[in-house]
């Protein structure tokens, strides 16, 4: 499982962040960056999801899942 | 160098300045006859509860329609609210509080107070400008200064089995922040609210009294930009003095429109979101005690609590005259565009007209869509977990003291003004 952020819609809620915090970050205007690769851990499964379901902008993505 | 001579009478004009002339239209008050077809958000019974009327319109009209104002639009479903907020090309910022005054066509794409006035493409780089200061690890720096401030505040309860959670609690703690970040004294707190309250709750006052108003916090500003020019300090007002854009210093009036920008977006915006939650916690006592005995909920209860209550309602004006999701809309016609209507809609929320304080997946609009989301958004939500944290830890138990003497605001913001809470 990968996560990824469609910088074209993100506008730097930060709900990403908020709620996954070991997957990604924010750049110096506050905008949502992937940690790393954007590989999740199998611990961090649910974060990942909840990050994709509260993004007010539906930015971040899960490529493969439905 | 030379000095900077930009704030100097000869060189600055005023809000009412020697800009082109906008549009006035009649001001219309009184009792609402068919909120299809003649809403108004500052009619008390939209105060006292907007979501049943908005509930209702979503069902049987879903974009209302207003003669007042000039002529306003009302959208209450999300997908419509989503769909204007996106689309800048048919919607313009260029006024973003409803009122009886249009601006003129020609003050965009910059508007009065850049970047929530502005259209693209300049309002990317008006936005540019603020961000870093607005990111969540910049605002992560106020959050001590602003919890012991919160504690200071409940010190000066005393021994009172009453208090006023609106005018004692939530209203100090965006003012104190706020002042802080621009720089301006903080025993001018009390001017703040003034300017708050003449901007965005005087909208149906005869309009040189408006603008007289408006003039007064321009006069403030000013006064405040002097200040820093003698002084220059490391805070906002000394950032966007010295700040550039395309080469060059910012012209005066967006160095003074954004300053007006985030002393007024930041204050009532928060200040209700504080004492709307306490007003739910006050009246909720299962979620009350669940909190108080669960701090590492709150951080989910708080966007609940933002998307059921969201305080901000913006505005933006029609740009041509179109055929839109069903109605004839026509060029500078308003739209209300109600955020606290979108988090309410069923075809977007599971049981919206709940409060349900673990709700785990929350797609809420609070905070706007798009190009205009709320550049303090970290700070809100900073300030109110702060204030709630700080409140619960000190004050577990509390109830309303009198469940009619709560007041709430009208018009685009809404929020309890008077709250009086029994925290024996």
């Amino acid at each position: 499982m990968k996560v990824r952020i469609d910088h074209e819609r993100c506008q730097g809620h930060g709900r990403c962040y908020d709620l996954a915090p070991g997957l990604f970050g924010d750049d110096e205007e506050g905008y949502g960056m992937v940690l790393g690769d954007g590989t999740v851990p199998p611990d961090q499964e649910h974060a990942a999801r909840l990050a994709v379901l509260n993004c007010p902008e539906r930015a971040v993505e899960l490529p493969g899942e439905a | 160098m030379a000095a900077d001579d930009r704030f100097s009478e000869d060189h600055l004009r005023g809000p009412a300045g020697d800009a082109p002339a906008g549009v006035r239209n009649q001001i219309i008050t009184g009792p609402v006859s068919d909120w299809a077809t003649d809403f108004s958000h500052l009619e008390p019974e939209w105060a006292a509860d907007p979501y049943r009327i908005q509930d209702d319109l979503r069902q049987r009209c879903p974009i209302a329609h207003t003669a007042r104002f000039g002529g306003a639009w009302l959208p209450t479903r999300y997908e419509d609210v989503a769909a204007i907020a996106y689309d800048t090309g048919r919607f313009s910022s260029r006024s973003i509080i409803l009122s009886n005054f249009r601006p003129p066509r020609e003050l965009a794409p910059i508007g009065g107070s850049p970047p929530i006035s502005s259209d693209p493409p300049f309002h990317h780089d008006a936005r540019k400008l603020l961000l870093p200061a607005f990111t969540k690890a910049k605002i992560a720096e106020q959050e001590p200064g602003t919890r012991r401030f919160c504690h200071s505040l409940i010190d000066a309860f005393g021994e009172r089995d009453v208090v006023d959670a609106a005018t004692e609690y939530a209203q100090h703690i965006p003012i104190r922040v706020i002042a802080d970040m621009l720089g301006f004294p903080p025993q001018d707190g009390p001017q703040f609210r003034e300017f708050v309250e003449d901007l965005l709750e005087g909208i149906n006052l005869p309009p040189d009294e408006r603008i007289e108003r408006v003039s007064r916090m321009w006069e403030y500003l000013l006064a405040q930009v002097h200040e820093h020019l003698d002084r220059p300090r490391e805070d906002l007002t000394s950032y966007l003095i010295n700040a550039e854009l395309y080469g060059r210093k910012l012209e005066p009036a967006h160095v003074v429109g954004a300053m007006a920008l985030l002393l007024i977006a930041g204050i009532d915006t928060s200040w209700s979101a504080i004492g709307t939650s306490l007003w739910h916690l006050a009246k909720t006592p299962s979620d009350r005690r669940r909190l108080a005995a669960e701090p590492r909920l709150l951080p989910t209860a708080i966007e609940e609590f933002l998307r059921a209550y969201a305080p901000v309602t913006m505005a933006r004006l029609v740009k041509e005259d179109m055929h839109w999701h069903g109605v004839d809309m026509a060029a500078d016609d308003w739209i209300l565009l109600s955020f606290p209507a979108a988090n309410r809609d069923p075809a977007q929320f599971d049981r919206p007209d709940e409060v349900v304080i673990d709700r785990e997946v929350n797609r809420h609009a609070a905070f706007g869509l798009g190009i205009h989301r709320c550049l303090g958004s970290h700070l809100a939500r900073m300030e109110l977990r702060v204030a709630l944290e700080v409140w619960l830890e000190r004050i577990p138990e509390f109830s309303l003291a009198h469940p009619p003497a709560v007041t709430w605001a009208a018009g685009q913001i809404r929020g309890p003004r008077e709250l009086p809470l029994r925290i024996c």
